[in-house]
C-alpha cells in the first residue's frame, strides 16, 4: 500500500499513467476487434521505412514535442502562455516558403535561394517573433497570454500576406527531405530527438534551468539574489520562439508547401496541454521536461487512438476535452484533498474493525 | 451633477473612443465616394457584430474578475448548429430552440464556472476544454453544412427591417434608401445597457470588480469569491448562447468552422475597449466601442477593395500592441505615485 503511494506521489506519475492508460485502451479495442492484440506495439517494415501505430504517433507527434520544450520553459519562468506558437509556426512557413520560390511564385520546382537561407530567414523570424513577445512580457511586464495574444492575431495574417493569401508550393525533393524519411526512419523523429537532446543537455550541464526555476518561483527573490530575471524570461520566450520556428520547419517540410492558414492551427493548445499534463503548474516555478514531453506524445496517442477507432478528426476534440478535465479535476487542489479525507475515513474505519 | 474625474482607467476608455471617433471620421473623408459616410455603413457594422457585442460584453464580466473565456466561439458554432439541425432535422420551432440554447449555455456555464471557482483550477485551461468539446459535439450533431430556410418565424426574425426615420439617401434609380437596424442589434445594445447597470449598481457586479481588484482582501471583506466567479462564468455562457443565436441570425446556417477566432475578437475588443486582464478595471461600454473599432478596421479594408483580409486583423493586432502598451505604461505610472 505504502508503495503505491509512494508511486502515486512521483512527479512523472500522472503523465505516465494516462501514457498506459490510452495503450490499454488501444489494446483492448484491437483484442475486441480479433487484431493481434498487441497490433498497436507492432513496428514493421513496409516499403523500405519503418511502419507501425507507434512509429505514428513518434512522427506525428514531432511538433508538440519541439513545441512543448518551449512551452515549459515560458510557463515555468513567466507563469503565463506563449499562444502565439501556432501563428509562429505558419509564419515560419510562409516566410520560408516565400523565399525559396521567389516573391509571387506560387509553385516551383526549383529554389530561388539556398535552402539554407530559406529555413535560416524562417527561424530568425521564429526568434524574432519571441524576441517581441520577451521583451512585452519581461520588459513592460504585461501578462504572457495578452502580450502573446498580439502576434496570434498577427502572425499568421502576416504569413498569409507575404504568401499573398495563396498556398506556396516547393515542389523540390530536398526541401520535402524534413517530413519524409532518412533511410528508414521518419526525419521528424530524429528532428524532435535531436532537439530534446540539446534541451536536456543544456537543462542538465548549465544552470540555466536552475535560473528559471528561480526566477518562476519568485521573480523578485530572484533578481536581490543577483539574476536578472528580465533577461531570462527574454532568453525563454525567445527559445520558444525559435522552438516554434523548427515545429514549423517540419510541418511545412510534411506538406512542402506553406498552408499558411492551417500550418500549426491550435497546436499552441496542445502544447500548452501537454506542460499541464505533464504535470507541471501552468502557475510557474518548478517544471519537468520530460513530464511534458510524455504529455506531448500522450496527446498525440490520443488523437491516433481515436482516429483508429474510427472517430473522424472533427469529433475528436469532444473526447480530448473529456480527458483533459478529467486530469486537471485530479490533479486540482480540492480533489486531492477530497482523495486524503477519503482515504483516512477509510483507514479509521480499519482501525475501528481491528479494534 | 458629479463631475468626474479624469483618471488613467477612463482615460483608456476616452483615448479609445477618440480613436473611433478619429478612424471613422478618416473613413468618411478618404472613401467618400464609396458611400463611408452613409449612416447605413455605420448601421452595417452594428449588424454585423451584434452577436459578438452579446460575446464581449460577457467576456468583459469574466474578464474583471481576473479570468478568461476561451469557449466563447465554439459555443457560439454549437449554438448555430444546433439551431440549423433542430429546425431542419428535428422539426423543432425556432423559440423552443432559443430557450434550450440559452439553457445549454447556462449548464455550460455552470460546469465551466464549477471547475473554475470551486475546483481552483486555471480558467484558460478550464475553458480550453470546454471550446474543445463544443468544437467536437458541433461536429458530433452534423457534420456538413445546414442551412436554415423552413422556419417561419426565424427566418422573419432575420429579415426583419427596422427602418429608422432619418438619415436615408437617394440611390442611383432615384428610390430614397432608409437606414435599418435588425432585430439583432437592438437585442445587443439591451444586453450592454444591462450589464452596464448590473456592473455598477448592483451588489453582483460590484463584487465582480473588488474580486478582480484584489482577491484576498475581498474574500476578508466576506465576499463569496467562489459563488461570484461561478455566476460569472455562468453568464457570459449565458450571453454567448445569446450571441450565438443573434450570430446565427446572420448567418443562417451551421457549419464545424463557424466562429473560428471569435474568442479572440472579443478578447481584443475588450481590451481595445480598456478593460485589464488582471482584473477589477474596465467598462462594458468600452467593449462595445472596441467592438466597433474592429467592425470599422474591417469595413476599411474592405471598403479599400485592394487590400487582402489579412490586414484587418494585422491593424488590429497592431492597435492591441498599442493599447496593451499604453495599459502597461499606466500601470507603471500608478505604481510609481504609491
Amino acid at each position: 500500500m505504502s508503495s503505491l503511494k509512494k508511486l502515486t506521489q512521483k512527479r512523472l506519475f500522472l503523465p505516465v499513467f494516462s501514457m498506459i492508460l490510452v495503450m490499454l485502451i488501444n489494446v483492448i479495442y484491437d483484442a475486441a476487434c480479433g487484431n493481434a492484440p498487441f497490433n498497436f506495439f507492432m513496428i514493421t517494415i513496409k516499403n523500405g521505412v519503418l511502419y507501425g501505430r507507434l512509429i505514428d504517433i513518434l512522427n506525428r507527434g514531432t511538433e508538440a514535442a519541439i513545441l512543448a520544450i518551449g512551452m515549459t520553459l515560458v510557463v515555468s519562468s513567466s507563469a503565463g502562455t506563449d499562444i502565439s506558437v501556432g501563428s509562429v509556426m505558419s509564419l515560419y512557413g510562409g516566410m520560408c516558403c516565400m523565399l525559396l520560390a521567389g516573391f509571387g511564385n506560387v509553385n516551383v520546382s526549383s529554389y530561388a535561394v539556398p535552402l539554407i537561407v530559406g529555413i535560416g530567414a524562417g527561424l530568425l523570424t521564429a526568434c524574432a517573433c519571441g524576441l517581441f513577445n520577451g521583451f512585452l512580457v519581461a520588459y513592460m511586464n504585461i501578462q504572457p497570454m495578452v502580450a502573446t495574444l498580439i502576434l496570434w492575431s498577427a502572425g499568421r495574417a502576416i504569413g498569409l500576406l507575404l504568401c499573398n493569401s495563396q498556398i506556396v508550393y516547393v515542389r523540390v525533393p530536398s526541401f520535402q527531405k524534413i517530413g519524409g524519411y532518412v533511410g528508414f526512419i521518419p526525419t521528424p523523429i530524429i528532428v524532435a530527438a535531436l532537439c530534446i537532446l540539446v534541451a536536456s543537455l543544456v537543462l542538465k550541464f548549465t544552470a540555466l534551468g536552475t535560473y528559471i526555476q528561480s526566477v518562476g518561483i519568485n521573480k523578485k527573490a530572484s533578481r536581490i539574489a543577483g539574476f536578472n530575471s528580465a533577461k531570462i524570461i527574454l532568453l525563454c520566450y525567445v527559445i520558444c520562439g525559435l522552438c516554434a520556428g523548427l515545429a514549423g520547419m517540419v510541418a511545412t517540410s510534411r506538406i512542402y508547401s506553406a498552408d499558411t492558414n492551417n500550418i500549426g492551427l491550435n497546436l499552441e493548445l496542445d502544447a500548452i496541454l501537454a506542460v499541464a499534463l505533464g504535470g507541471n503548474s501552468l502557475g510557474g516555478g518548478k517544471f519537468n521536461l520530460a513530464g511534458s514531453l510524455i504529455g506531448a506524445y500522450t496527446i498525440q496517442a490520443i488523437d491516433t487512438t481515436l482516429l483508429a477507432l474510427g472517430v473522424s478528426t472533427a469529433q475528436s476534440p469532444v473526447f480530448k476535452a473529456i480527458v483533459v478535465i478529467l486530469i486537471v479535476v485530479i490533479q486540482s487542489e480540492p480533489a486531492k484533498e477530497f482523495f486524503k479525507k477519503m482515504s483516512k475515513r477509510r483507514a479509521m474505519a480499519k482501525g475501528a474493525t481491528q479494534a | 451633477m458629479k463631475k468626474t474625474k479624469i483618471n488613467s482607467n477612463n482615460l483608456l476608455l476616452l483615448i479609445t473612443i477618440v480613436l473611433f471617433v478619429v478612424m471613422y471620421a478618416g473613413g468618411c473623408v478618404i472613401y467618400a465616394a464609396k458611400g463611408f459616410t452613409r449612416l447605413q455603413t455605420f448601421l452595417n457594422i452594428l449588424i454585423n457584430n451584434a452577436g459578438l457585442i452579446c460575446i464581449a460584453s460577457g467576456m468583459t464580466c469574466v474578464m474583471l474578475t481576473g479570468g478568461i473565456d476561451i469557449s466563447v466561439g465554439s459555443l457560439v458554432a454549437m449554438d448555430c448548429m444546433i439551431m440549423a439541425v433542430g429546425i431542419e432535422q428535428w422539426g423543432w420551432s425556432s423559440p423552443v430552440l432559443m430557450v434550450f440554447i440559452l439553457a445549454i449555455g447556462l449548464v455550460f456555464g455552470l460546469v465551466q464556472g464549477f471547475c473554475i471557482a470551486y475546483l481552483d483550477i486555471q480558467p484558460f485551461i478550464v475553458t480550453m476544454a470546454g471550446m474543445f468539446f463544443a468544437r467536437g459535439m458541433t461536429a458530433v450533431i452534423c457534420k456538413n453544412q445546414v442551412s436554415i430556410v423552413s422556419d417561419k418565424i426565424f427566418t422573419t426574425l432575420s429579415s426583419m427591417k427596422i427602418t429608422l426615420p432619418f438619415g436615408g439617401y437617394v440611390n442611383k434609380k432615384g428610390v430614397m434608401q432608409m437606414p435599418y437596424l435588425r432585430v439583432t442589434v437592438i437585442v445587443a445594445l439591451v444586453v450592454v445597457v444591462l450589464i452596464y447597470l448590473m456592473l455598477k449598481y448592483t451588489k453582483f457586479g460590484r463584487s465582480i470588480y473588488a474580486i478582480g481588484g484584489n482577491q484576498q482582501s475581498a474574500t476578508l471583506m466576506g465576499l463569496n469569491v467562489k459563488k461570484t466567479k461561478l455566476k460569472a462564468y455562468i453568464l457570459s455562457s449565458f450571453l454567448t448562447s445569446i450571441g450565438g443565436i443573434c450570430y446565427c441570425l446572420n448567418t443562417m446556417a451551421g457549419t464545424t468552422q463557424q466562429a473560428l477566432g471569435l474568442e479572440m475578437d472579443a478578447i481584443s475588443s475588450a481590451v481595445i475597449g480598456g478593460t485589464l486582464l488582471t482584473g477589477g478595471v474596465g467598462n462594458v461600454f468600452g467593449s462595445l466601442v472596441g467592438v466597433l473599432i474592429n467592425g470599422t478596421i474591417s469595413s476599411l479594408v474592405k471598403t479599400n477593395g485592394k487590400l487582402i483580409s489579412s490586414w484587418s486583423n494585422i491593424i488590429t493586432a497592431i492597435l492591441l500592441c498599442f493599447f496593451i502598451v499604453l495599459q502597461s505604461v499606466f500601470a507603471k505610472i500608478k505604481d510609481s505615485k504609491k
